[in-house]
């Protein structure tokens, strides 16, 4: 394969991967490293640093959109953010110990967890929550607008979001993806944050939780510019086009594709794994 | 300043270096493609590059002299720093806000990534 013919092939998997995962709120991570690794034989170590940096160029470019909104809670984020670089940096260590087929087969169960994700995440239907004594203290809690006016909420149980947090960042760290659906989970489902709040103050941490990262992959060499390029460009083009699209697509049925496809790679990068081809 | 502004302002500034980074990355492609697009590529086994590409002082060394991988480099660095500001200028706000408490989680998220980054020095 020629340079130019690497470059194509990376962009146009990238631009697909970053146009459906912005449509499904998964992020481009998930598919982009299997995808690479899978279709184009590049290896993991490449793969998760070009996504890595592709996590980082949606977080930011989609803050502005998300800020406008008035659904993310800087508060919430820059807290927990305490738990999701520190999990980021263990995680990035890590991924220079375990081997390549390791790396593959965890990436394989986290993708298992993301089409599950993809399949039934509904926004949590439960009314807005008062606080607990913590998230009282650390003063957590605030406002959203819901049919034109702003509801109050609150946060609860931030021991255990925190811990989810350290996980999602180690997560985040080791495979070089935003892990994003971990994070919605802990803030919607275990601190009790509202959905809509709690998707897009994740977006803002992936970002942060990917940078702390990044000065460890790039000084091990994981950030190859011929790979990461086509990658980023791609990813942040497909990223910007999907949100223009997300208003006008079915989003549930394309959620359902998604997830198979989602599984497909799952079953496809555990398989190469265990038999040691990646 | 309240929370809200802030977060405007930061959001802005966001786009605005992910936009500066895609187009000084976009400059590197470009140039890497005149110089190699008929060399074969193959990036099946890992090996890490050299310093131009590894360290920070190696980046910017090698973007000056307009070096394509240098200038991909560069652009992805600077990219790596837009979420690094925005800690950073957050922590401005709620210093100027006099919100102790999250004044001191900012500065440890901040120092947090410093530790990684200055990996790359």
């Amino acid at each position: 394969m020629t340079a130019l013919e690497f470059t194509v092939a990376v962009w146009a998997l990238s631009a697909l991967a970053g146009f459906l995962g912005a449509l499904t709120g998964l992020g481009g991570g998930v598919v982009v490293v299997p995808a690479l690794t899978l279709a184009l034989g590049v290896d993991i170590k490449y793969a998760i640093g070009a996504s890595l940096v592709s996590v980082i160029a949606t977080s930011s470019g989609a803050a502005a959109a998300y800020v406008r909104e008035g659904f993310s809670n800087i508060r919430i984020g820059m807290f927990l953010e305490i738990a999701t670089t520190i999990g980021a940096v263990v995680g990035a260590l890590l991924a220079g110990r375990i081997g390549t087929h390791a790396l593959a087969i965890v990436f394989g169960l986290v993708l298992i967890q993301s089409a599950f994700y993809s399949f039934k995440a509904t926004p949590g239907s439960e009314l807005p929550v008062e606080s607990d004594a913590l998230g009282r203290r650390l003063r957590l809690g605030g406002n959203y607008p819901v049919d034109g006016k702003r509801e109050e909420y609150g946060a609860r149980n931030v021991r255990t979001g925190f811990g989810i947090m350290f996980g999602a960042g180690a997560l985040s760290g080791l495979l070089g993806i935003g892990s994003g659906a971990v994070k919605v989970i802990a803030m919607d489902r275990f601190m009790r944050i509202p959905f809509k709040v709690s998707t897009t103050t994740s977006n803002f941490m992936i970002g942060v939780t990917a940078a702390a990262s990044a000065g460890v992959y790039l000084s091990r060499g994981y950030i190859e510019p011929p790979v990461a390029m086509p990658v980023m460009l791609g990813v942040l083009g497909g990223a910007l086009v999907g949100t223009k699209v997300l208003v006008h697509a079915r989003v549930r049925t394309l959620r359902i594709v998604f997830g198979v496809v989602i599984l497909a790679l799952a079953i496809e990068m555990i398989v190469n794994g265990l038999s040691g081809r990646i | 300043m309240n929370d809200r502004r802030l977060e405007g302002i930061i959001g802005q500034l966001l786009r605005a270096g992910v936009l500066l980074a895609a187009a000084i990355v976009t400059a590197g492609g470009v140039s890497y493609l005149v110089q190699h697009h008929a060399d074969p590529v193959n990036y099946r086994t890992f090996a890490a590059g050299g310093q131009n590409v590894r360290t920070l002082p190696g980046i910017v060394a090698s973007a000056a002299r307009f070096d394509s991988e240098g200038l991909i480099q560069f652009g992805l660095l600077l990219l790596i720093a837009t979420p690094v500001a925005r800690v950073a200028i957050a922590l401005v706000g709620f210093a100027l806000e006099r919100d102790r408490l999250y004044t001191v989680v900012s500065l440890t998220v901040l120092m947090i990534l410093a530790l990684s980054l200055i990996r790359a020095i």
